[in-house]
């Protein structure tokens, strides 16, 4: 089993949703990105999403592209994250998950980005550009590592799509809240809880709702319908704000 | 050839809520695209509205000056001034024949949008355009155009604020609004089917030129063609119909920008490299870690750091050529055709015609056939402050 997926059933066996923090890699500044992580991790995180900054993150919202734009800025690249990464394998109680745009991988090269991924502990990976369709060439690349691909599905995503998606996923499957791009929503859609009821019948695997999430009190209505929430923009601003990852935390524990 | 490429380049590499409205305009091109309804109406408004055929023009003058024989497919004559609204009152058609109630758009030279804001004028949609905030004070004549047919215009702020990101924030928005709205996006470049739909519509540009240069010329076809590549849709559909005439020289023209070493430049086939950017697998202006790099133009119809996947294509296969022109260049061709001609060209047209001026020692003698793609009155403040 995927330790993304052992991950979130072990906060389920506490009767817990899995908590699922994103942060781009590089913020809010080289030193204390790791701090961050640290703190996240140690707030009982099961999954930690590290962004890879791209310089045209069309899934993102504002908050999310600031963010990325100013990480690359300041030179942060795969080869940074990775070797990094590398330093502190085993360090992490959360399973990690790199999330970004497939051109810098691509640049990167597949199967060095694969084997790199491994070595540094890394055991997911969200190509936000990237559907079904075009899919084939780095799930082959990336599974013999021990690296899932996480499917990205939302409320537009018909029930055969989901099937296309279902066959043979492993970790968790991401189910995008909105039809739009990350950030903080104040209302999430009514039609919400009856596609994740869809979800649930095909995927056998965990389910995680992202996007536009901010406070635990939102997921309530979803009750034995998700294992798992995502929050970035959330944290990002709260980061932002100069408070620390561990005081987000602190309502989800 | 898989769906959706062209031999290694194109593709859908695009978030996956985009995919349903993508696979709604693939069936829509499978269905409302060829029947009868569509194509009558279509043909109607082309006729009527835009004026086609439009003109083929020879040029006594600067064929004397060069020693060649240079012919314009007038594209500038078109309403609204450029090859871009083929495009936009096809997929417009389109879209309101698929009960779409918006239009939205990106546009760098404003072109673009001021085509896609007719379209919706003249349909009776609504028309939103992106447009980034360096070229809405660049091209400001198109914005005032568009402002007065009716356009909510949007300046992106974010990254190099010029085209490439105006196609962010407008692929953002479509994911938000797609069940309203059509993407009308203005060039042969992006995800599957945009590629194929917007060649559909601009091929007509070679199939009227082919035919016009056949009639003039003795049934001869030219011995070069050529157009200027932003996102390429002015150039594949100048080239289409003769790619397969084997004889026929086709030759993109990319912008060099200022053409100093280590400068910008907008020419990603000559300068570029194999990635993935706006759905589309092509060739890229980016940094060896796979981050975009700002391209720059003096023309900002051209100002984009990807391009067409088709055009990655004929450039790998060897049935196009691909060569770059410079601002300099392309602000003499601008001179010159508008002094010698009483032709005023689009500043993305100049660098077309530059080619002919650029190569006339090697033209001499032959017959060049050049797609001038818009005229040059959105261009005229720019020209006042580097003249
Ligand atoms: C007059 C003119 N020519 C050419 C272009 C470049 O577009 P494409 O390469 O798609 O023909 C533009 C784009 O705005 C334009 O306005």
């Amino acid at each position: 089993m995927n330790a993304m997926q052992r991950k979130i059933e072990e906060a389920r066996g506490k009767g817990k949703v899995g908590l699922i923090p994103f942060l781009p890699a590089g913020f809010p500044d080289r030193e204390r990105f790791w701090k961050e992580l640290e703190e996240l991790d140690a707030a009982g995180a099961s999954v930690i999403e590290i962004g890879m900054p791209f310089s045209d993150p069309v899934a993102d919202g504002p908050v999310v592209e600031k963010a990325s734009l100013r990480c690359l800025a300041d030179g942060v690249n795969l080869a940074w994250i990775l070797t990094e990464l590398r330093k502190r394998k085993g360090q992490f109680n959360a399973a990690l998950l790199l999330m970004g745009y497939l051109n810098p991988v691509y640049q990167y090269g597949l199967d060095r980005f694969a084997e790199d991924c491994e070595a540094a502990g890394v055991s997911g990976l969200i190509i936000a550009d990237m559907p079904h369709e075009e899919s084939r060439f780095v799930r082959d690349a990336v599974e013999p590592h021990g690296i899932a691909l996480v499917p990205l599905i939302g409320l537009n995503t018909s029930k055969e799509r989901m099937k296309l998606y279902a066959d043979g996923a492993q970790g968790f499957c991401y189910f995008v809240s909105v039809l739009g791009t990350t950030g903080q929503r104040d209302a999430l859609s009514a039609r919400i809880k009856e596609k994740l009821a869809e979800a649930r019948e095909v995927f056998d695997i965990p389910i995680a709702l992202g996007f536009g999430i901010k406070h635990p009190d939102q997921l309530t209505q979803f009750d034995g319908l998700l294992d798992a929430a995502v929050f970035g923009s959330a944290l990002i601003s709260h980061i932002e704000s100069g408070r620390s990852s561990d005081s987000f935390m602190e309502p989800w524990k | 050839m898989r769906k959706g490429y062209f031999g290694d380049f194109g593709g859908q590499f695009i978030p996956e809520l985009l995919m349903p409205p993508l696979i709604e305009l693939e069936e829509a091109m499978e269905t409302i695209l060829p029947s009868e309804a569509f194509q009558t109406r279509f043909a109607a408004m082309l006729k009527e509205n835009v004026g086609r055929p439009s003109a083929i023009t020879y040029c006594p003058n600067l064929s004397k000056d060069l020693g060649l024989d240079l012919w314009l497919k007038r594209e500038d004559l078109n309403h609204s001034g450029a090859h871009k609204i083929n495009n936009t009152l096809g997929q417009g058609l389109l879209a309101k024949m698929m009960g779409k109630k918006v239009l939205l758009a990106e546009t760098g030279a404003g072109m673009h949008g001021v085509a896609t804001t007719v379209a919706a004028a003249m349909l009776d949609m609504k028309a939103v355009i992106y447009m980034g905030a360096t070229d809405v004070i660049r091209q400001a004549p198109n914005v005032n155009r568009m402002r007065l047919m009716g356009a909510e215009i949007i300046a992106v702020e974010s990254g190099t604020k010029t085209l490439k990101d105006a196609i962010n924030e407008a692929l953002r928005r479509w994911l938000a609004d797609q069940e309203t709205t059509h993407y009308c996006f203005g060039t042969a470049a992006g995800p599957h089917p945009f590629p194929t739909l917007v060649r559909e519509f601009q091929q007509i540009i070679s199939k009227e030129a082919r035919e016009q240069f056949m009639a003039r010329n003795q049934g001869k076809l030219p011995d070069v063609v050529v157009a200027c590549v932003g996102g390429g849709s002015n150039a594949i559909g100048m080239f289409h119909n003769f790619v397969p005439d084997e004889s026929v020289k086709l030759v993109g023209v990319e912008a060099a920008g200022t053409g100093e070493p280590g400068c910008y430049s907008s020419a990603p086939i000559d300068h570029g490299t194999e990635g993935v950017l706006h759905g589309m697998k092509t060739k890229l202006l980016q940094t060896p870690e796979g981050q975009i790099e700002p391209s720059h133009s003096v023309a900002p119809g051209l100002d984009y750091p990807g391009v067409g996947p088709e055009h990655a294509y004929l450039d790998a296969i060897g049935r196009a050529d691909y060569t770059t022109i410079n601002d300099a260049q392309a602000i003499n061709a601008f001179k010159v055709l508008s002094r010698r001609e009483g032709i005023i060209p689009a500043l993305e047209s100049s660098h077309a015609v530059a080619y002919a001026i650029e190569n006339k020692d090697k033209l001499q003698g032959k017959s060049v056939l050049v797609c001038l793609s818009g005229r040059g009155d959105k261009d005229l403040g720019i020209l006042d402050e580097i003249m």
